[in-house]
């Protein structure tokens, strides 16, 4: 350390001891990966450790308080920089933090870290959070999903096959009664799930209060019809907490097995009824209202991935993940990589998937991922394909649109489940046979057969935004 | 299954099973007038692998040899009789091998259950080797279970039953064994598809078997009697082995291991190949501390070359 | 009435050729199979009766399909299904699960609604098959 490093002024981030080619990453360090883009003319070395600076302990200034503290430990430390290749001006830059930096189980100090100041900092024109490993010894501080995939199978007594969901369309002006309507349909067709919307809260064209009793009326109703066990994702998203509480305790009081939250209510809100959740028996699903607006461009702003452990640590049960083939973003790659994240317990690093680090889960239990958005029974053999079987399957506009009604559309989509998961393990190609496949489940289904010919050709092929770099983008190992 | 990345919960290390000969599609019939090549037939069924196994492996045994052949072709011409649609039904392959101990009865069955399983007679070839311990039960309702216990784990495969007559016990009219035969015979019967019975043990005790359980005797389609082997096919066993394991006899061990051969055959308890197993196996320990004792430096040759006192230290030469 | 529960009630009944392939799918990835039964099927009977162990140690799906054959037999009239169990580290639990028989007549569930204050019901699902005591419920006994 230069011995200048005390004198009053403005030092080099680099100079200050954040930049460390040398250090060797703890097994119990926090690792993030950040994508930089500097500013012209600032190395990509000073400007790893400027992220490391602002993100830890550091200030414009030298301040002579630093000196009352073992402040080494507390320095983040930028251990390694390397260029993007094929994206001029961008560099990955790897970055350590001591465990001691982070109060235990909270994801609002952990973010208030890693992403509080240091993404408006002028040196950078962007900054991404790419990755970030959480190592086993912080995993350990936090409750994880209330229950968890197993868990949820269990207690719902389905296996061996996705399950199926469906958003009540529309999505505003539905009075309660019409609303409920919509859920027991779905439901006694062949759904497990149905759901109200992100922006489906307490407004005048239907209270919470009423949403909640119809709602349940369907549900049980539909229960009766099929011997199943049916949910619909109450949502209790609201102004305050005392008010989530509230509709959170009358839907566990009506029977519900599940209430939703929109991530729109802040990590505290979301750690606060995981805990609810798993004291009350409740599933708990977690709509991703919001995250596009920081996920989805490539060069600045959080990764999904890393929202998707951060979700998996906060404690809830579902996400939405993406569906590869639907009408929201998703590159097979990259949503394979966020599928991963949420369900595996040890995850290697995987520069195919965007995976940046090796994640040890330490048997925390898995999130449920969902597919929802722009999704039908015609593409069943991609979706299973992608997305494999432990997976929420939500056909919104592909079950309450179909033309013989909201039960036939809620049975087609089961129908062509139940074909493909049958045709899967009897051997078959699935994947190239699947239209095959789906016609000959029709034969025994005019509700599928209807909706292949409704639906059949409908895709939505855009280039995504937000890809992998492939193997261009060196992977790290922290254990070399 | 193909194609899928080890993507989700389910892993990649069991997701695929292994290619499997006997599987794949089922062909096309055929016309009346079409001619069928019968080698490349046998080939395609890679059923002469397992048959020149047999044949390099275990020395002598020509007349089981033969039957195995003939049961071979009998499954090859019948499948193509089948593409024809000529239905000639399942024929009945359960088996008995009677003969002493040490007569490669278990590596025959376990050699058949691949050829039976090449040519698509059950569908995954392995063996199931059991004794009346693993199939009668001590107590009533013990028997059942565990009989059908083992039978499931042997469906899709070979069922050898070691020493066949201990489930009969005449002396005892209520001995559970009985059940496990009735068992075993429904099974034999009704589930062909399913598995191969072949019951083994000394000729003699097998014969008062079938006397006695006249229904087990009329399902066995196949006896099939492994003689005691000749003294130069002994020799040639131990010939064998011993090249598997890296020795070889000396000029003048010869003539002692020949020797050794003839008294041991005299003596009881003679247990054809697996006797000359453990004569080798005691051979070596002599080898090793013959020289261990000399403790001087040694060479290849010495390490691998097995003298005249090797053997000569046994007890059959005292 | 027909339940649906389990991975295939939505298409025709199984034969019993597809269920040893389902078996024959479970065994090649290492899971048991176990047969249950029941005349109780409201969903929240998780513990279906055990038609003997789950099997463990299988190669083919034949000696499956002999148990589920020899359950069908001696209970004609319930509901039978299939278990495969997957006993992996951090699964743990039943992996696949369907029904392979039915009574002849399923006669359902009728919703029980108690009224409480606030317009709030209370739901309790009554099996119509549990009017009838056990061993009794399904078939033609009186």
């Amino acid at each position: 350390m230069s011995a200048g490093r005390w004198s009053a002024g403005v030092i080099p981030y680099a100079e200050m001891g954040y930049w460390r080619p040398d250090y060797v990453p703890r097994d119990s360090d926090v690792l993030a990966a950040f994508r930089i883009t500097p500013q012209p003319g600032v190395p990509p070395e000073e400007a790893g450790a400027a992220v490391a600076g602002e993100s830890s302990t550091a200030t414009w200034t030298v301040v002579w308080t630093d000196r009352l503290t073992s402040y080494e430990n507390y320095q983040a430390k930028c251990y390694r920089v390397e260029p993007v290749p094929g994206q001029d001006g961008q560099f990955i830059a790897y970055i350590a933090y001591d465990l001691d930096l982070f109060e235990e189980g909270s994801i609002a100090n952990l973010t208030s870290s890693i992403i509080g100041n240091v993404f408006g900092f002028k040196a950078l024109r962007a900054l991404r959070l790419e990755d970030m490993r959480i190592p086993a010894h912080y995993v350990k501080t936090f409750q994880g999903p209330a229950h968890g995939i197993v868990m949820e199978r269990e207690y719902l007594g389905k296996f061996g096959r996705p399950l199926l969901g469906a958003t009540v369309k529309p999505k505003l002006g539905l009075s309660a009664r019409n609303y409920g309507r919509v859920v027991y349909e779905a439901l006694r067709g062949g759904l497990d799930f149905t759901k109200d919307d992100e922006n489906i809260n307490s407004q005048p064209f239907m209270r919470w209060r009423d949403r909640f009793l119809y709602c349940m009326e369907g549900v049980q109703r539909a229960q009766a019809a099929s011997g199943e066990i049916k949910g619909h994702y109450l949502n209790v998203t609201a102004a305050t907490m005392e008010d989530m509480y509230e509709r959170a305790e009358f839907a566990k009081e009506l029977g519900s097995v599940i209430v939703m939250i929109d991530l729109t209510v802040g990590y505290t809100a979301i750690q606060s009824m995981a805990k609810w959740a798993r004291r009350n028996g409740v599933l708990l699903h977690l709509h991703r209202a919001g995250h596009s607006t920081y996920t989805r461009q490539k060069s600045h702003g959080v990764s999904f991935r890393v929202i998707a452990k951060w979700m998996r640590l906060a404690g809830v049960d579902h996400i939405h993940a993406g569906t590869v083939v639907g009408k929201l973003e998703g590159d097979p790659n990259t949503v394979a990589g966020f599928y991963d994240t949420l369900r595996l317990d040890r995850i290697p690093a995987d520069p195919v998937k965007g995976l940046y680090f090796d994640q040890e889960w330490a048997s925390l239990p898995g999130t449920m991922p969902v597919a929802s958005g722009g999704i039908h029974a015609g593409q069943m053999h991609q979706l299973l394909h992608y997305l494999d079987e432990d997976v929420i399957l939500q056909f919104g506009g592909g079950t309450i649109g179909h033309p013989m009604g909201i039960a036939a559309g809620a049975a087609a989509n089961r129908v062509a489940l139940e074909a493909m998961i049958k045709a899967r393990n009897e051997g078959r190609d699935f994947l190239a046979e699947g239209p095959d496949i789906l016609r000959s489940a029709a034969k025994h289904s005019r509700e599928l057969d209807v909706a292949l010919s409704t639906w059949g050709d409908v895709t939505f092929s855009y280039e995504s935004t937000d890809t992998p770099d492939v193997v261009e983008t060196p992977v790290f190992s922290p254990t070399p | 299954m193909t194609g899928r990345p080890g993507f989700g919960m389910r892993p990649a290390e069991n997701g695929s099973p292994a290619p499997d000969p006997a599987a794949g599609e089922p062909l096309a019939p055929l016309p009346p007038d079409a001619r069928v090549d019968l080698a490349r037939e046998r080939s395609d069924a890679q059923a002469d692998e397992v048959l020149d196994a047999l044949d390099a492996d275990l020395v002598g045994l020509a007349p089981v040899k033969t039957r195995i052949r003939e049961i071979a072709a009998l499954l090859l011409v019948d499948r193509v009789r089948a593409r024809f649609g000529i239905d000639s039904g399942r024929p009945n392959l359960h088996m008995c091998f009677t003969g002493s101990p040490g007569t490669g009865k278990t590596t025959v069955a376990v050699r058949l259950a691949e050829l039976l399983h090449r040519l698509g007679y059950v569908r995954k070839g392995h063996l199931v080797s059991v004794t009346r311990d693993d199939l009668v039960g001590q107590y009533v309702g013990h028997t059942a279970p565990k009989t059908k216990e083992v039978l499931k784990r042997a469906m899709g495969g070979v069922l050898f039953i070691d020493e066949a007559y201990y489930l009969y016990r005449a002396e005892n009219e209520r001995d559970y064994g009985q059940e496990a035969i009735e068992i075993l015979l429904q099974v034999m019967e009704n589930q062909r598809d399913d598995l191969v019975v072949v019951l083994a043990g000394y000729k003699d005790r097998m014969d008062s078997f079938f006397a006695s359980n006249p229904g087990m005797s009329s399902r066995i389609a196949h006896h099939i009697d492994f003689p005691d082997y000749e003294p130069d096919e002994l020799e040639a066993i131990g010939r064998l082995m011993m090249r598997d394991e890296g020795y070889t006899l000396a000029p003048e061990t010869e003539p002692v291991f020949r020797a050794y051969l003839d008294r041991r055959r005299a003596r009881p308890r003679f247990a054809n190949a697996r006797s000359v197993r453990n004569a080798i196996e005691r051979a070596r320990l002599r080898h090793a501390s013959r020289l261990v004792a000399e403790s001087g430096e040694v060479d290849r040759a010495a390490l691998t070359t097995l003298l005249p006192d090797d053997f000569l230290a046994s007890r059959v030469f005292s | 009435m027909r339940i649906t529960q389990g991975t295939f009630s939505f298409l025709p009944e199984l034969t019993d050729d597809e269920i040893a392939k389902q078996a024959a799918y479970a065994l090649d990835r290492g899971w048991p199979c176990s047969v249950e039964f029941t005349d109780d099927p409201h969903p929240r009977n998780s513990y279906w009766e055990m038609w003997g162990l789950p099997m463990f140690d299988l190669t083919d799906p034949a000696g499956v399909l002999y148990e589920v054959k020899e359950c069908r037999k001696a209970y004609p009239d319930h509901y039978i299904r299939l278990n495969a169990y997957d006993a992996r580290y951090g699964r743990q639990t039943t992996a696949l699960q369907f029904i392979v028989q039915r009574p002849r007549r399923e006669p359902g569930f009728r919703l029980d609604r108690e009224e409480t204050s606030d317009r709030r019901v209370r739901y309790t699902l009554h099996a119509y098959a549990l009017d009838r005591p056990e061993g009794e419920r399904y078939g033609d006994a009186p």
